[in-house]
């Protein structure tokens, strides 16, 4: 077997096939196949109603080369602390025990059971991969789409006019050990904090921005780049929570306008120039939190916020130097 | 046969790049073997070598290599 | 050994002696105690279990399916209210073909608040694919929590083990337990195939067309119809080490009885006190305790209630727009069969209601007349 290219900055092995049936471009396919290579082979997956239910292939087929059990679409959090427990009592030690869902089934009706897993910080990983609506049931509205979206239900004369639920800090309310953010278009921050994670005890909760071309009304070609602006915009600011400390890990020094991630996707296209002003001022103003979160946190744990550890790995991909 | 509904394969019979109608191609001569078309597939339809080579069999022609690749030698031309 | 012990403490040390590896529940009046105790036992170290304290009956039940999919005994116990909010995923439960055992503790549906008893919450999951079994008394609910652990690993189906509100979760009887060696010479640790395991990756209930899932459903089904000589089996064996032989339908006094009423639950053990009056007074009067609900034992009742000459069930609960479920299930088996005799339904004891001797001879006195109608609503106050 050939050597490896020596390019590259993300492990090579992969744990699921082609064949799958995500569409073309799809945020979420990327975030499982990272998401897979920081995990390993001693895996189980979870999976409650999503996209995924869908992706990974109809009975009696998987594209997963970990298992994977389907479970009822509030019941992720609760399946993957059942699983925990029953692994660990059969005697399979150290097994990653994942619970992977969407945005509906971790924000609205997959809360509950959610909560209460970190409430009682069981040993599992909870990944919640957004893509901002329902996108397995046709695009309709979820407490994770962001203000202004066009969705099937809130169709552009009606859009959706509530902020986006701040998953970030009610996970942090819950005093677990390690809440992040990571998006796809940018591989290695996501696989080391998923390595992070998963050696952790305790609830872990990773939600990870993941684009969705047809959801999203945006050609398939540009589903890394749209992610790659929202984290520059600042729309989805990529960070660690480590008991309660606040630490950033992208700090972008070029501030790219919202408006230039907007105007890639067609549900925001309905937009006023003073609506796109609003989310600015709402993506400002978030920034501004984030910062200050920061400083306080790390001043009441005693850290200095210069010398903290970021997840962020050594290589840094062509593509990431040209913003920094 | 398990009694309930349990993965007996894979999904990898399945050979998704019919699904596409642009396909892409690159230039060899200006591949500079950074490998972000294979980090970048959704479909895992690069292979991981130098140079990387599209999987066809796979590929469902989204076109992110083409817009990802630093040196814009991935072109999608229209056709399988 | 025999204690003294509450239904609830006893569903909790059946859970310990069948060892139980997880349990996740949720408190409801009246099943608290079997919760606060199995978390006792597990706090000082004499059950070897992870009880998971999840924050509602659904999260219970579906972490207990999670727990089995994994290859662990899993166990948990609920009512009424609950058993209802795990309604979805008893059919996941099942349909997974998981062998998670759950005891339910009867008690009536809101609104109103209530909390007494009857059998609405278990007979509403009968089309789950749970197993069904109807406890008389809490040595009944200790050995059939046993017997079901046996059952449910060999058919992989769940099954729940019922018990009345207040007159057996909080009524103390002596219940003779066996020795944990004899315990498990009957029940060995679970060999579990077809697990979520790392080793053997798979995916679990991924989308089924058409083509297939008529044929998944079929398998189960017969897992069902199969349990029930596994039943026996396992009732003879238990009946063997311990001298307690259970049975599906449980016959009183029945052989030249006339008429017989069909009961079940605590009902069933105050009408024997009703037929031994009645036959003290010169009536041929018989019962029949239904213990197994589901698999529904077709042939047992058909053996035992065909060429009487009447029929009176008893049911403790109602399906809304037709009758009380046992008899309708009752009526079902003897249907079109030579000697089938007339079935007339009485509703009583919802909601607690107590069903004394008095109002059981009643019934049986009812049902005699000629005219007796098909379905009555006993002791309604007017």
């Amino acid at each position: 077997m050939a050597d490896l290219p020596k390019k590259l900055t993300i492990p090579a092995e992969e744990y699921m096939c082609s064949g799958h049936l995500a569409c073309q471009g799809c945020g979420a396919a990327l975030a499982m196949r990272y998401a897979l290579k920081a995990l390993g082979p001693n895996t189980v997956y979870t999976v409650p109603a999503c996209c995924w239910s869908v992706i990974d292939g109809p009975f009696p087929f998987t594209t997963l080369g970990v298992p994977l059990f389907h479970i009822a679409f509030e019941a992720a959090a609760a399946s993957a602390c059942g699983l925990a427990a029953g692994l660990e009592m059969v005697g399979k030690e150290g097994v990653n025990v994942v619970a992977w869902a969407g945005d509906g089934g971790t924000a609205d009706i997959g809360i509950q059971a959610l909560s209460g897993a970190a409430e009682r910080n069981d040993n599992i990983l909870y990944i919640c991969y957004d893509n901002e609506a329902y996108m397995n049931t046709g695009v309709q509205r979820s407490s994770s789409t962001p203000w202004g979206a066009w969705t099937t239900t809130t169709p552009a004369r009606h859009f959706k006019n509530r902020p986006k639920k701040n998953l970030v800090d009610i996970m942090v309310a819950h005093q677990i050990p390690y809440v992040a953010t990571a998006a796809m278009a940018f591989p290695e921050d996501l696989v080391a904090k998923v390595k992070k994670a998963k050696d952790i005890e305790g609830t872990k909760y990773m939600q990870i921005f993941a684009s969705c071309p047809p959801g999203w009304k945006m050609a398939p070609e540009k589903s890394v780049e749209v992610v790659r602006l929202a984290v520059n915009a600042r729309v989805w600011p990529l960070l660690e929570v480590e008991r309660g400390v606040y630490k950033i890990s992208r700090k972008p020094r070029k501030r790219t306008p919202v408006a230039e991630y907007l105007k890639l996707q067609g549900r925001f296209s309905h937009l006023t120039e003073e609506q796109v002003n609003e989310v600015q001022k709402m993506v400002d103003n978030n920034w501004k939190r984030l910062l200050f979160l920061e400083e306080s946190t790390h001043e009441m744990a005693g850290i200095p916020l210069e010398g903290a550890k970021a997840a962020s790995p050594k290589k840094i991909d062509p593509k990431l130097k040209a913003d920094l | 046969m398990p009694p309930m509904a349990m993965s007996l394969g894979r999904m990898s019979w399945n050979k998704t790049g019919s699904w596409r109608n642009v396909t892409p191609v690159v230039d060899y001569e200006k591949c500079t073997r950074c490998m972000l078309c294979w980090k970048f597939c959704p479909d895992l339809a690069i292979t991981c070598t130098e140079p990387p080579e599209i999987i066809l069999e796979y590929c469902k022609g989204c076109g992110v290599c083409a817009e990802e690749c630093p040196v814009k030698c991935i072109e999608m031309k229209e056709g399988l | 050994m025999k204690e003294v012990v509450t239904g609830n403490h006893t569903v909790s040390h059946a859970a310990r002696v069948g060892r139980a590896q997880v349990v996740a529940a949720y408190p409801i009046t009246p099943q608290t105690q079997v919760v606060e105790k199995i978390s006792e036992f597990v706090a000082d170290g004499i059950m070897d279990a992870k009880f998971i304290k999840v924050e509602s009956e659904h999260s219970a039940m579906v972490a207990c399916i999670g727990a089995s999919a994994a290859g662990a005994r899993a166990f948990t116990a609920t009512s009424s209210q609950g058993l209802a909010l795990m309604h979805e995923v008893l059919h996941w439960a099942a349909n997974a073909r998981l062998p998670i055992v759950l005891a339910n503790i009867n008690r009536a549906m809101g609104p109103p608040w209530t909390i007494w008893t009857d059998q609405i919450d278990s007979l509403s999951q009968r089309d789950t694919g749970w197993m069904q079994f109807y406890a008389e008394s809490n040595q009944d609910v200790f050995d059939s929590i046993l017997i079901s652990f046996k059952v449910a690993e060999q058919v992989l189906l769940p099954a729940m083990v019922v018990l009345d509100a207040f007159f057996l979760s909080h009524t103390a009887e002596p219940v003779d337990f066996p020795e944990q060696e004899v315990a498990d010479r009957f029940l060995p640790p679970r060999v579990a195939e077809y697990t979520v395991d790392p080793e053997h990756p798979a995916a679990f209930g991924g989308l089924t067309g058409p083509d297939h899932y008529y044929e998944l459903k079929y398998m189960e089904h017969n897992a069902m119809l199969e349990a029930r000589e596994v039943i026996e089996r396992t009732t003879r064996e238990y009946g063997d080490l311990t001298g307690r032989y259970y049975k599906m339908v449980d016959p009183y006094r029945c052989e030249d009885a006339e008429t017989v009423l069909v009961v079940s639950g605590t009902i069933a053990s105050t009408t024997k006190d009703a037929v031994d009056e009645a036959r003290d007074n010169g009536k041929k009067l018989g019962s029949v305790k239904m213990w197994t609900f589901r698999p529904f034992p077709r042939e047992e009742v058909r053996a035992l209630l065909l060429g009487k000459k009447r029929v009176a069930v008893v049911d403790r609960n109602i399906s809304f727009g037709q009758e009380g479920i046992f008899c309708t299930e009752t009526k079902a088996s003897l249907y079109g069969r030579d000697g089938a005799p007339p079935v007339r339904g009485f509703i009583a004891g919802l909601g607690g209601r107590d069903v004394k001797v008095r109002d059981l001879l009643a019934i049986a006195e009812a049902a005699e007349e000629e005219d007796c109608p098909e379905f009555n609503w006993y002791g309604v106050k007017p």
